[in-house]
């Protein structure tokens, strides 16, 4: 459905003045999404996950330069065709009601998203109902406005504004975010129930725990580069290949709660070999060399180290 | 002791947030306060800190009301820390607003000195989240109040922080009252859980809207 | 979407790529114009301004490139002086209006509701009245004349901006940084200076600068309706209001220049009031 290939993403910016410095917030990133298919990105803040989702709707800034490739469905997206599908065949499941009108009643809102991926009046309204009763909605939260819902009835019709038009790639950014956990499993078992239906979920995230839960496979993003792709039940049977993606599994409060000290390299740090070098515990001369991605096992692993 | 006694708040012509409610925290101490959102915690947090005044009942710190127009025993840590830095100062100014920490509560933190020389939007929450710490992390701050200071950031950055901050109140007396939804985290690190805002028993099924109420 | 064709290098040297580059080369260019225009005025004398009537009624050419008017005298040079007259205006009312509004919106802000409420009351009752009316009325009421339009544009455009003003200190007020501030030990005062003043300042500044096309306009407008300045000064008003009685026997470029130069003068301080916008805003001066 959704394949990204060496998604490199960098922008120019002032620093003192008039004086301009290049950053790269993404640096090849690669990541696939199949139909049916919930894959996580998880990494810290400041890992570039909230861009990827950008740069795959098409909105980033202006003075983004980026380089790879983004394929939908086989076909390079461009920044016309980002925006005819955006809506249509892509959503975005927003993180808060804050991205909702706040002026307008919320059945509405679900109608005009529906009407807005090209459907015609009748079409739009029996797909607005069929959302609406899929996540147990009443029909008199129709008439709320998005202040009057909270916690888990917000996720319920934040997801049904994005279901609501028959998208085949569905992008949630930070679903769970300050939800209590029983809102929260609520949240993603909705997301589970999409991909059972066929679509292609793409769970951005930097909570490993929920993450493992419900996504089939898991990207772990380490500054703006994916370091391991791997199914997702490899953290839970400890078949973690990177130190990385070991290190954050192991800092749950629910795990080790141990942490690798050392902060992950600036955006406009020059990165030549390995970009967890200086924190790695097991680093070797090797490492200075560049790391491409690599397929060990089921999983892809950027590190010289991972043996299938 | 940081008390909070039968303290009632709510915001102009709203319902009560807090009703007569107590609170305690002792030096030393760290207490977890779980509980789903939207029920007052982050308010309580507020009244807390001294940022919002309570219209009913009275905070005290080791005896005396909140001192105004000093540097606050009680520090609040929020959620996003971005919106507690000034967007047009650099870092080092703004946590220098609080104190200068010493190279070693830097290191502690895993703060990277060249961060200081920048302005907020160019760092990451984790990173930011650190300076603010380091801002308020001075001899003179008795209880810090963490309100989900760490429901934004990775496991990694989560347990780095944790460690440097329990290290530090442990080395000075402080205490702290951790608010977080995550159960895992609180008993990691709390000594004691606070269930004021926990519903009793196994979760009862999601609750409607505020609006039918 | 492969990698994005370089742009020009010529293009990156003079940094127009992005969008505060632009925006430096938009302020530049519209400070260039302002200040070529109070040079032209400076040095242009009053020599085109007496009649000549071997040259009326003459139509734009290269001696004359605005025309001249029924009584032989330069349409460029009275342009040209009507608009600095215009300019002067627009500075007078806009000195005053930032008074009143930083007065009136830091006051309403922080001496509590009491306050506020007589200070909105007074914005809300100042706005809801027809602009021209109020204009009318006041430049009337002052006896007319150059005193009464200035003073009738300077009392009736500060309300916009006292409501900015009071908006962006009650948004401060509630930041998170500046309660951070507070509880660290820092006195109001010390927060007012080095929190508050720096980003009201830029929203200020702009506001005043915006503020300029407003009070022009209704300077010409008032001029145009003749209730403003006497005829024998050049101004825009003055000019536009005369053309009138000869539009219609062809005499096209009365009307047609001296308004065209008002709207770009006009336009370019919206601008640069814009430009400004976005080389201050932290939001957008990195794009």
């Amino acid at each position: 459905m959704l394949s990204v290939k060496n998604l490199s993403i960098e922008f120019s910016r002032y620093g003192s003045a008039r004086r301009r410095t290049i950053i790269h917030p993404v640096r090849d990133l690669s990541l696939d999404i199949g139909d049916g298919e919930i894959v996580a990105v998880v990494g810290s803040s400041g890992s570039g996950k909230s861009l990827l989702a950008h740069a795959v709707l098409g909105l980033l800034p202006g003075n983004a330069r980026t380089s790879g490739e983004i394929l939908f469905k086989g076909t390079p997206l461009t920044s016309a065709s980002m925006a005819a599908l955006r809506g249509r065949a892509i959503a975005l499941i927003p993180q808060s009601v804050a991205y909702l009108n706040p002026l307008s009643r919320v059945g509405r809102q679900v109608y005009r998203a529906s009407r807005l991926s090209g459907k015609c009046r009748a079409t739009a309204a029996r797909s607005t109902d069929r959302a609406f009763a899929r996540y147990r909605l009443d029909e008199s939260v129709k008439s709320l406005f998005p202040f009057q819902v909270s916690g888990g009835m917000a996720r319920r019709v934040l997801t049904a504004t994005a279901t609501a038009g028959d998208a085949d790639l569905l992008i949630a950014d930070e679903p769970t975010t300050g939800l209590d956990p029983v809102v929260a499993r609520q949240s993603l078992s909705h997301l589970r129930e999409l991909a059972d239906l066929g679509k292609a979920v793409m769970l951005i995230t930097h909570d490993i725990d929920a993450a493992v839960t419900v996504a089939d496979r898991v990207a772990v993003i380490y500054a703006g580069t994916t370091v391991e792709l791997t199914p997702a039940r490899n953290f839970a049977d400890g078949a973690l290949r990177h130190p990385y993606s070991r290190a954050l599994w192991n800092a749950l409060p629910q795990q080790g709660f141990g942490f690798v000290p050392g902060n992950q390299p600036m955006e406009d740090d020059a990165v030549n070999g390995c970009i967890y070098l200086d924190r790695c515990p097991d680093r070797t001369g090797e490492c200075r060399c560049a790391q491409p991605l690599r397929p060990v096992g089921k999983g892809h692993v950027r590190c010289c180290h991972a043996q299938g | 002791m940081l008390k909070a006694e039968s303290v009632s708040f709510c915001y102009d012509n709203t319902p009560w947030i807090l009703e007569g409610f107590d609170f305690g925290v002792g030096p030393g101490e760290v207490v977890g306060l779980p509980g789903p959102s939207g029920q007052g915690k982050s308010t309580l947090a507020k009244v807390l800190a001294g940022h919002l005044a309570p219209q009913q009942g009275a905070v005290t710190c080791d005896g005396r009301p909140l001192p105004e127009g000093v540097f606050s025993p009680v520090q609040l840590i929020f959620q996003h820390p971005e919106l507690t830095m000034n967007p047009r100062w650099k870092l080092r100014d703004s946590v220098a607003e609080g104190h200068t920490p010493d190279a070693a509560a830097f290191k502690r933190l895993n703060i990277e000195p060249a961060w200081l020389s920048r302005y907020p939007h160019e760092l990451s929450g984790g990173e930011l989240q650190r300076l603010a710490l380091a801002r308020v992390m001075s001899p003179q701050t008795r209880y810090l109040i963490a309100d989900e200071m760490t429901a934004m950031l990775d496991p990694n950055t989560q347990a780095l922080v944790w460690d440097a901050v329990l290290h530090w109140a442990k080395a000075n007396g402080v205490g702290i009252l951790a608010i977080s939804h995550d159960r895992h985290l609180l008993d990691r690190i709390a000594h004691r859980v606070d269930e004021s805002f926990a519903p009793p028993g196994p979760t009862p099924p999601e609750t409607t809207c505020r609006a039918a109420a | 979407m492969s990698t994005l064709a370089r742009t020009p290098a010529l293009a990156e040297r003079l940094g127009i790529t992005d969008g505060r580059g632009r925006a430096m080369w938009v302020l530049g260019l519209c400070l260039a114009y302002f200040a070529t225009l109070l040079l032209a005025a400076a040095f242009m004398g009053d020599a085109g301004l007496s009649t000549d009537f071997p040259n009326k009624k003459l139509a734009p050419c290269f001696e004359f490139p605005f025309g001249t008017d029924w009584l032989g005298r330069d349409m460029l040079v009275r342009t040209v002086k009507g608009l600095c007259r215009s300019l002067g205006i627009g500075l007078l009312a806009a000195t005053v209006s930032s008074v009143v509004s930083a007065a009136l919106g830091t006051l309403s802000a922080t001496m509590g509701k009491r306050t506020d409420a007589v200070v909105t009351t007074l914005i809300d009752l100042v706005m809801a009245t027809p602009h021209l009316v109020l204009l009318i009325l006041v430049s009337f009421a002052c006896g007319g004349g150059a005193t009464g339009v200035i003073i009738a544009v300077a009392v009736s455009h500060w309300t916009r901006l006292a409501r900015i003003i009071r908006a962006e200190i009650l948004q401060l007020k509630q930041a998170e940084f500046v309660m951070v501030s507070r509880k660290l030990g820092r006195s109001p005062w010390w927060i007012a200076r080095r929190h508050m003043l720096p980003h009201i300042a830029p929203q200020f500044t702009i506001g005043l600068i915006l503020l300029f096309p407003h009070a022009i306009l209704h300077s010409a407008g008032l001029t145009f309706l003749g209730f403003g300045l006497s005829p024998h000064n050049p101004s825009i008003g003055i000019l536009l209001s005369e053309s009138m009685r000869h539009i219609s026997t062809g005499y096209w470029w009365l009307a047609i220049l001296p308004g065209l130069s008002l709207l770009v003068t006009v336009k370019l301080f919206d601008v640069l009031g814009n430009s400004l916008r976005v080389i201050t805003d932290p939001k957008t001066s990195q794009e």
